[in-house]
This record gives structure tokens, C-alpha cells and sequence, in this order.
């Protein structure tokens, strides 16, 4: 098992360095620079600028200068944004959108995990069609529409909760964001955890385990969840990763502040440094979740572990 | 001998989206104390789905009705709670396909182990040493190694074999084992025979052996029951029903089946497919790929009597079978 973690986190490595060879040269394909504004700059003032930023050595050796400032963990200075270096300017915004996804994440796999189940057992009755029928919702209506609907409904008209807007400490300014943010994934995860569950249910190994008398409760909870979970445990590492940069668009939204404000503005910029920084994150966050998902699924399965 | 289990007029429908589907009918046997009983049938005939519904284990659709004496508990139609308390203890079964009959996330020990916890109060402990014993018992090599082990890490004549030690932990009165061997190696059928017969005598077990193998049936059966169309055909001492079958069903499966004995010849088939249960044959069901019919089989179906003390059969055909006939 330990084996197993340690040969997935050295596979990783590979994956992070070529993910910043692609993002980098791609950036530099993409015309215009961080400094072409409306009007040019003069000449001079152009040189200086380009050679501050290194921007004036050939591009292969700019690679090598970045990638050895990411080595040192030093993401280098925000092109647009003076005085601020892309790794302050993450550390800003990450904790809140990290908290934001994560509750949203919590919410909706358990919701999710729930519902799913329950449909599965009430299978073809009305509490699995109601479920079903709220999922399907869920899922269909892209998160900016319902957004705005919750935002009307519950902030204008019910005046239950402010519209928008954030203050440190104050969980009513997230239940908004975070019911827009976790009503798709939680909607995927119970299909997914309906659907394998009724196929579970009907496998031979539930049946031996009926047939050994051993009561409703233990088959479910001894040997049908497990089971159950393989298919939606390799959702739930791309789902999360969804979340945090599906909350790009709810954070715009709801005017919260998070990352997304700057991975946005940073891409339109051409703001290298951030763009990069914040890409580079992401691919962080997405490998770390992909891992802690193979090692759950070694331990849900034990056949993964000797492949 | 005193009788474990009685069955009586059991039926078991399944309710499709317009119609239903009868794929047992009055059902009617006996089985006693230690006794082997070999269920007999092409797929189909209603032999699995028969033992399914006295363990309480049909499909959402299906429906059984009828009486199952377990003793003095009739297991048709009790609540599957209650039923709990019975299956896996006084009634255990066991299945054909052991590769996916055992749950593959959980270790073997856990899956022997949960038996004995349920049924007979064990410790974890206590119960994990009974399983090895249990284990050694049926014939596996490094029993707590085994133990310890997850299924796909056995073989398949491994797994029928802790199968086997699952269905006996509790020493149950009847155990009911639905084409145990089908999905086995040849060789390895022949020691699983065997292990059944010396573990269900030495418990005093009854066993119920659901099978298309008429070999299989030969060496291991005291009595014998052939099914088609969701009936009894035929039933008696396996000796009889082998050398002197009554019923022209019974008479062709027999030809049907290889003798290592007689070569060259080819195999006599029977003549045309299983009947549909949606759409069973007026009169007897197996009138139509028959070669003994007369009137009476198209309009009739013929209950099932006795011939002779110990055997009966259910056909209208009383006159003397030779095999040449069917030819």
C-alpha cells in the first residue's frame, strides 16, 4: 500500500514539469505582452521594462530562469499588478476559494452519497423519481442561471439572505455560494451512487450474502457500500477540482473574494507571471486529488493494489 | 427417516411488464434427515428458481406461494427479517458461480467469520478460529493464510471450497447446492462431489444437489427429481429412475447424455428446444418433441401419480418405453 502511494507521487513529477513546459511556451505563442496597452509605450520606457522582466534574453533561457524560480518556490513578480509578486497575490485569494470549494464539496458528496442511496434502494417508486427528478434539475441548469435565480428568490424577494458580497466570519453570505456551487456535483455523485448501488444490489455476492441471513442493514453497510463507492471515489477527485475552478464563475457572481478574480484578469492581461502561477496551482491541486483519490481506490478495491 | 423439509403446491410467478410468468407449478417433495436429493432439469425447467424462492431470494418480480415446512416454520411468504434468522443457519445455500459469488472487497475470513457472529453469538475471535477449522476442514492448504486472503487471489476450485465451509459453518439441516460444479475444472468436480458427500454426512445434513449433470447425479444422489416446464415429471430412487426411467423426458436425457463406455456412437439429442414458459404447450408440456404422444397429450396435462410403491411419474403414456422408438 505504501509502495503503491510512493510510485503514484514519483509519477507525478514528470506530469508537473511538463504541464509548465506546455503553459509557458503556449503563453508566449498567444499575441500581445503584459505591456501593450491602448497607447505604446515609448521606446525607452518599453527597453527597461523588457529587460527588468528578463523579457529581452532569448525565450529558452527565460524558461530555464522560471523554472529554477519555481524550484525555489518563487513564482516571480505580477507583470500588471506592481509592487505584488504572484505568490502574495495567491495567497490572498486561494484560502477563501480553497474554503468555498471544499465546503461545497463536503456538502454535495454527502448530499449526494444520501440521496443516491436512497433512490437506490426505493428504486421505481416515487422517493427514487422525486430524487432523480432534483438531480436532473441540478445538473441542467448551468450555475450562473441558477445563481441569479437564488439571488432573486432568496435575497430580493425572501430578504432571507444578502445577495451577494462577503464578510470574514459570516456563514450567511456562503450558504448562497455554496448551495449554486455543490447542487451539480452533488447531483452527479448521487447518479452515480444510485447506479452502482442498484447494480451492486443485484450482484451474486449480495445475493450469498441475503442467503446467510445476515439482515438489511449489515448487507448494505458491509457489503454493498464499498463496493458502491469504487465508481463514484474516481469521480470525486476530478468533481473537486470542478469545484474550485467552477468557482471562478459563482465568485464572479456573487462578488466574492477569491482566486478567480485574478486568474481571470491575469489571462486577459497577458500577465504572465499569474497566468502561469495560477495555472500551475491548479495542476497542483488537481494531481494532489487524483493521488489521495488512487490511494482511497487501492484501499476500496484490493485488486488495484497489485496492478 | 424423519423429514426436514416439505414442500407443498409451490408456485412461483414473475410479474413481467403486461403478463405473468409462471416458472414453477405446484411443486410437491420431501426431503429427509441426511438424505441427498438430486433436482434434475434443462434450463428453464424451474429448478433454480424453485430453491431461490424457498431461501427467499427471487428477483424484485418474483412471487412464491405455496408452503416450504422448515420443521414447523413455513418459510413462503415470512417476512425477509424473520427469514434471516433461518437462512444461512438451518438453511443454507450455495451458489454455481463461486468467482462472483464472494464479495471481492472483503476478506475471506470476514465473509466466514460474519456467519457465526450473526447466527451463533460468536466473538470475532472465537469465531475466526472456527473459521480456520472450518477451512482445513473442506480441504484448503494453509488455512490461515487463505484466511487472510481476498478472492481473486484464489482459484476457482479454492473458492467453491470456501463457498462449501460458508453453507456449513452452522451445521445446517439442509443445504441446498444450485450447479456447484458447473464452473469447475473436471477434475476438481469429482473431489467437490466427494467433499459434499463426507461433510453433509458427517453433519447429518440433507442435500438438496441442483444439476443438468446427470453424472453428477449418478454417484452422489439417493433420490431423484426431474423437472420441465416449471413441473415435476418424474421422481424416485436415482437407481430406478437410471436404469428403468417411466417418463419419455427422463428416457431422453439419459440417451442424451456421453458414456465413457459406449463410443462411437453419436449422441441422441432430444428432438426441438425447451418450451417457453410465456407460452407452455397445451396439455402435457413436453408433448411436442415427444415420440410416445397420442391424443391425450395435446388436450390433458397429465398429474403427476404413483407408479409403483416408491416412484411417480406425470404421463399419460402407460405402455413400455424402448429407446428405438425415439430414433
Amino acid at each position: 500500500m505504501f509502495g503503491y502511494a510512493l510510485r503514484r507521487v514519483l509519477t507525478a513529477i514528470p506530469i508537473v514539469l511538463i504541464t509548465i513546459t506546455v503553459c509557458f511556451f503556449i503563453l508566449r505563442l498567444a499575441p500581445g505582452g503584459p505591456f501593450d496597452g491602448e497607447r505604446a509605450l515609448p521606446p525607452d520606457v518599453m527597453k527597461n521594462l523588457r529587460a527588468h522582466y528578463n523579457l529581452d534574453q532569448p525565450l529558452i533561457s527565460q524558461y530555464f530562469i522560471y523554472l529554477g524560480g519555481v524550484f525555489r518556490g518563487d513564482f516571480g513578480p505580477s507583470m500588471v499588478m506592481e509592487d505584488f509578486s504572484v505568490s502574495r497575490l495567491i495567497s490572498i485569494g486561494l484560502p477563501f476559494t480553497l474554503m468555498l470549494g471544499f465546503s461545497a464539496f463536503v456538502v454535495g458528496t454527502v448530499a449526494g452519497m444520501i440521496a443516491g442511496a436512497v433512490a437506490a434502494v426505493q428504486q421505481n417508486k416515487w422517493p427514487d423519481y422525486l430524487l432523480v427528478a432534483i438531480v436532473l434539475i441540478g445538473i441542467i441548469i448551468p450555475n450562473f442561471l441558477m445563481a441569479n435565480l437564488v439571488q432573486l428568490f432568496f435575497g430580493v424577494y425572501l430578504r432571507w439572505l444578502p445577495v451577494g458580497g462577503y464578510q470574514p466570519g459570516s456563514i450567511a453570505h456562503l450558504v448562497l455560494p455554496v448551495l449554486i456551487l455543490s447542487l451539480p456535483h452533488g447531483g452527479r455523485v448521487a447518479r452515480l451512487v444510485r447506479g452502482s448501488m442498484i447494480e451492486v444490489l443485484g450482484t451474486n455476492y449480495v445475493r450469498t450474502a441475503r442467503s446467510k441471513g445476515l439482515g438489511t442493514r449489515l448487507i448494505l453497510a458491509r457489503h454493498a457500500l464499498k463496493p458502491a463507492l469504487l465508481p463514484v471515489v474516481s469521480y470525486l477527485g476530478p468533481g473537486l477540482s470542478y469545484l474550485l475552478t467552477g468557482s471562478l464563475v459563482v465568485e464572479q457572481v456573487f462578488a466574492l473574494p477569491g482566486i478567480g478574480k485574478y486568474f481571470i484578469s491575469a489571462a486577459l492581461n497577458r500577465d504572465y507571471g499569474l497566468v502561469l502561477g495560477t495555472t500551475i496551482l491548479y495542476v497542483f491541486i488537481i494531481l494532489a486529488l487524483n493521488l489521495i483519490v488512487d490511494v482511497l481506490y487501492a484501499w476500496l478495491d484490493p485488486k488495484v493494489r497489485y496492478r | 427417516m424423519a423429514n426436514v423439509l416439505v414442500v407443498d403446491n409451490l408456485d412461483v410467478t414473475f410479474a413481467l411488464h403486461q403478463s405473468e410468468v409462471k416458472a414453477v407449478s405446484d411443486l410437491d417433495f420431501t426431503l429427509a434427515e441426511g438424505e441427498t436429493l438430486a433436482v434434475v432439469g434443462e434450463s428453464g425447467s424451474g429448478k433454480s428458481q424453485a430453491f431461490l424462492s424457498i431461501m427467499g431470494l427471487l428477483a424484485r418480480n418474483g412471487k412464491a406461494s405455496g408452503r416450504a415446512m422448515l420443521g414447523d416454520v413455513n418459510l413462503i411468504g415470512m417476512a425477509p427479517d424473520k427469514l434471516d434468522n433461518y437462512r444461512g443457519k438451518d438453511i443454507a445455500m450455495i451458489f454455481q458461480d463461486p468467482m462472483t459469488s464472494l464479495n471481492p472487497t472483503l476478506r475471506v475470513k470476514t465473509q466466514l467469520a460474519e456467519v457465526l457472529v450473526r447466527h451463533q453469538g460468536f466473538t470475532a475471535e472465537k469465531a475466526h478460529r472456527a473459521v480456520i477449522e472450518m477451512l482445513e476442514r473442506v480441504g484448503i492448504p494453509e488455512p490461515v493464510k487463505r484466511a487472510n486472503a481476498y478472492p481473486h487471489e484464489l482459484s476457482g476450485g479454492m473458492r467453491q471450497r470456501v463457498m462449501i465451509a460458508m453453507a456449513l459453518l452452522c451445521k445446517p439441516r439442509v443445504l441446498i447446492a444450485d450447479e456447484p460444479t458447473t464452473a469447475l475444472d473436471v477434475t476438481v468436480q469429482a473431489q467437490m462431489l466427494d467433499l459434499f458427500k463426507n461433510l453433509t454426512n458427517d453433519f447429518g445434513t440433507a442435500l438438496v444437489l441442483i444439476t443438468h449433470d446427470l453424472g453428477v447425479v449418478a454417484g452422489v444422489a439417493d433420490r431423484m427429481m426431474v423437472m420441465y416446464g416449471g413441473r415435476c415429471i418424474e421422481k424416485g430412487p436415482t437407481d430406478t429412475l437410471f436404469y428403468d426411467p417411466r417418463h419419455p423426458y427422463t428416457l431422453g436425457l439419459l440417451h442424451s447424455t456421453p458414456h465413457v463406455a459406449k463410443r462411437a456412437k453419436r449422441l441422441d439429442p432430444i428432438q426441438g428446444l425447451p418450451p417457453s414458459l410465456e407460452h407452455l404447450p397445451r396439455g402435457c408440456a413436453f408433448h411436442p418433441r415427444c415420440a410416445f404422444r397420442f391424443e391425450r397429450c395435446f388436450e390433458e396435462r397429465p398429474p403427476l401419480l404413483p407408479v409403483e410403491d416408491v416412484r411417480e411419474k406425470a404421463c399419460w403414456y402407460q405402455g413400455e418405453l424402448k429407446y428405438e422408438a425415439v430414433a
